[in-house]
């Protein structure tokens, strides 16, 4: 089994962390993982994406080209990416500002309303979790307690009581994501 | 087994010299490599093993505390990225002619110049060639994974000390800024000052009574005997290929042959796979020591196929001495995005089948 | 030619040594020019670290320049460093080896313009090292060049018209700039031409290394010297021409001591 995600958004949505959180919560349940991310300038209000890799083989490339799975939180990374899905491959988008939406018709497309419901719960910073709820309904790779996990190492010690906020947002984001086609 | 974490390569490096038993880390800051000195500033290792960090005002600075500290004796490493190392190639011309030990790791990002942030290979011949001015080669290592910025650290202070010579550990954006999972090695402790006295009798650790004074220099004015000190380093540089490392991957029954390191080596792993589904049989070699340069291996491994890639992230630095240990019994074309664009699995895929498998 | 040896044999005995030279020199002959402060210079500090008992643990560091080959003349360890680079070393070695006596000597083109940064920085983070700095306004090894000290009008092979501060800038008195850094404990400006000043620089040097000894920082001599090579003048006429000329942008005293300015800059 190999995994290969791209997540894309603005710098500042949690593209990293959410890698970082499945990476790390990949490795705990025993898998190989690795995670590669744009950095530099543009992580700071530009556009930010991250690669990760879950595999149960040696992982040869961290540098990939096309995806087995997309996230795509915003207009000028579904442009980038969406062509590099895999024929078959799976595109997960947030539609809030999306005027162009995903055109492929040979890969799965799914929505999930993730900026709407983070306004709703009044905290933006659980945005990226209620994306990988979504996500690992699809995906269910790792399970709940290595995400649990996952999220303790990667939080800092003095956010670790947000993470049943945190979890709870995955729960919802589970139930919110609806395919399109 | 070593404890497991998920590390960025970047504070591996940080993390294995705290371990390694590093005395004294001096750097500055620049992209893709900061995370070095954050981590180690964040870390402390003062209170840990009463390591030295310090964020020098320049790349010169840094580099001359590490002559300094290097020549008494100790375990000093610095990291940097491209136009940083380029302003430490005086003082690593100045360490390697005054044969101090020390390890510099080298974040490549492209250039010249200022160039990008983003990852590049094209700092090969500076790395591998000298690099400053004058005779004299570092030791270079290569590392393709995260695993391996960590375990270079030690293995590059051990060859450091070995050689007295400087070592260079050559990474590049991608391995410093990918997160893997990475065994850590358990800590080695810090030399004591005796311990110092004992391993390095030349080290300007304070003259006493029982010996010679001990002076740290690269001057010698007298050419015979400058000559003879020239000498004695290619005596050392020959002596260093006893150390050589490289990786075969899928080599056996290859048909055709990728050579990449760091990075690119990652990256043509994939490529591999890739052209293996579609009948193509390649294989890798990956140097894992730039400098020595396993060449024998290579030459051994070209006479099996019909054509070599040189796969590298610059407009082809390795790829001359790839053509050198072959001696052009096989076709040796090169291959790599440049300025900080990096090539994917299939564009190395493609560009195996037009440079090489369409022609030979 | 016996016979002369015989009688200085004579007068070479232990009973009548009035000076005898210190151990922490070694018996290389100097390489300075006849007249040169660079050997008095250096006879203080050994006379200092013997004096002080710190031979075995004390680092020194050369410069490049005249006194590239300072490691020849004193007989303790000693790195020489890239041109400008020393406080660099030093900084290095003494957080390393803090127990240890650490300083560099250098001269003003090391000091003051190749190595202008490394010296403001070792200063401003106040490492506790001893700095000596021999400022003769001018590039001596290299054939008598234009320093950052090169006084207004001062004729050199690279100002040969005189310096021109509108072309050359001004003549840079690094010693006031680094009094002015926190990081500084003990800062002076000394000369070696007359005895007189001899001692009050021996006193400055001792003082200095003390201080490293107390961990109060760093201390920081300038020594005016001459060069009468390189400013083309007899011993005798180069330092009457320091003390008329050099001393008057360079004025002798402390400027700072005990952490506190002594002097208004």
């Amino acid at each position: 089994m190999t995994e290969e995600i791209i997540i894309a958004g603005f710098g500042g949505q949690g593209v990293l962390s959410m890698g970082k959180i499945l990476a790390t919560a990949g490795m705990k349940q025993g898998l190989n993982v690795s995670w590669f991310p744009s950095y530099g300038p543009e992580m700071r209000g530009g556009t930010s994406n991250v690669t990760v890799i879950l595999s149960d083989e040696r992982i040869s490339s961290p540098v990939l080209n096309e995806f087995d799975t997309a996230i795509i939180l915003n207009q000028p990374s579904l442009d980038k990416f969406e062509s590099s899905v895999k024929p078959g491959g799976i595109l997960i988008y947030d539609p809030h500002g999306i005027t162009r939406h995903p055109e492929r018709t040979d890969i799965e497309i799914y929505q999930i309303e993730a900026s709407n419901k983070a306004v709703e719960s009044g905290n933006m910073k659980i945005f990226n979790m209620f994306v990988l709820g979504g996500y690992l309904k699809l995906k269910p790779i790792v399970s709940f307690d290595y995400i649990e996990e996952g999220l303790k190492e990667s939080l800092p010690e003095r956010h670790h009581h947000l993470i049943p906020a945190n979890l709870n947002a995955i729960k919802i984001g589970q139930e919110i994501i609806k395919k399109v086609r | 087994m070593g404890e497991i974490r998920l590390m960025m390569g970047n504070e591996a490096i940080a993390e294995a010299a705290v371990r390694a038993g590093c005395d004294g880390y001096f750097g500055y800051p620049i992209t893709p490599q900061s995370e070095v000195l954050e981590y180690l500033m964040a870390e402390n290792p003062y209170e840990r093993t009463g390591m030295v960090v310090l964020q020098a005002e320049s790349e010169v600075a840094s580099i001359n505390m590490l002559y300094g500290g290097g020549a008494a004796g100790k375990r000093v490493m610095t990291t940097s990225s491209s136009p940083g190392i380029s302003l430490m190639m005086e003082g690593i011309s100045y360490m390697a002619g005054a044969e101090i030990p020390c390890l510099i790791a080298n974040v490549v990002r492209g250039g010249p110049g200022l160039g990008t942030i983003q990852p590049s290979q094209s700092d090969y011949f500076q790395a591998t060639k000298g690099g400053g001015h004058g005779d004299y080669y570092l030791f270079v290592l290569a590392p393709s994974s995260v695993q391996e910025m960590s375990d270079f650290v030690k293995l590059g202070f051990e060859i450091a000390f070995k050689y007295r010579n400087p070592v260079m550990i050559l990474s590049d954006g991608v391995i410093g800024q990918v997160m893997e999972k990475v065994e850590l090695f358990d800590p080695i402790p810090r030399r004591t000052e005796e311990e110092i006295i004992k391993e390095c009798p030349w080290a300007t650790t304070g003259k006493t009574p029982d010996r010679e004074r001990n002076i740290i220099t690269s001057l010698d004015l007298d050419p015979i005997r400058q000559e003879k000190h020239v000498m004695h380093l290619k005596e050392k540089y020959d002596k260093m290929k006893e150390d050589v490392m490289w990786e075969n991957i899928k080599t056996d029954d290859a048909e055709y042959l990728i050579v990449a390191y760091g990075s690119s080596a990652r990256i043509s792993q994939k490529t591999i796979d890739l052209a293996r589904a579609e009948g193509i049989k390649v294989g890798l070699f990956r140097p894992i020591t730039l400098y020595p340069f396993p060449d024998k291996e290579l030459e051994r491994l070209s006479k099996q196929v019909k054509g070599i890639l040189s796969v590298e992230m610059s407009l082809g630095q390795l790829v001359e001495d790839v053509r050198l240990a072959v001696h052009d019994r096989v076709p040796v074309e090169h291959y790599g995005r440049v300025g900080g664009s990096i090539h994917t699995p299939f564009q190395v895929l493609n560009a195996l089948k037009e440079k090489i498998v369409n022609k030979y | 030619m016996d016979v002369k040896f015989e009688s200085w044999k004579e007068i070479i005995k232990d009973e009548n040594i009035v000076f005898k030279k210190t151990k922490v020199l070694t018996d290389n002959v100097l390489s300075y020019c006849p007249g040169c402060g660079h050997g008095v210079a250096h006879r203080l500090i050994a006379e200092t670290i013997e004096e002080m008992g710190i031979q075995d643990q004390t680092i020194g560091i050369a410069p490049v320049g005249c006194s590239v080959l300072a490691y020849e003349f004193f007989d303790i360890d000693m790195q020489q460093a890239a041109h400008g680079r020393a406080t660099a070393l030093a900084t290095a070695i003494k957080r390393l080896y803090p127990n240890k006596f650490v300083f560099t000597y250098q001269g003003d083109g090391d000091l003051a313009a190749i190595g202008g940064n490394e010296t403001l920085h070792a200063c401003n983070r106040g490492e506790n090292i001893v700095i000596i700095f021999i400022n003769n306004g001018i590039y001596g090894m290299t054939g008598g060049q234009m320093a950052p000290t090169t006084l207004e009008g001062m004729v050199t092979s690279t100002s040969p018209y005189g310096r021109d501060p509108q072309m050359m800038g001004h003549p840079l008195r690094i010693t006031e700039l680094v009094a002015m850094l926190p990081g500084t404990y003990y800062v002076t400006r000394q000369a070696v031409h007359k005895p007189a000043n001899v001692r009050k620089t021996k006193k400055a040097i001792r003082k200095a290394f003390e201080n490293q000894q107390q961990n109060k920082g760093l201390s920081f001599i300038e020594i005016v010297s001459n060069c009468n090579s390189g400013w083309k003048m007899t011993p005798v006429e180069a330092n009457k021409w320091m003390e008329e000329n050099m001393f008057k942008v360079f004025p002798l005293g402390d400027i700072k001591v005990d952490g506190e300015l002594v002097k208004e800059l």
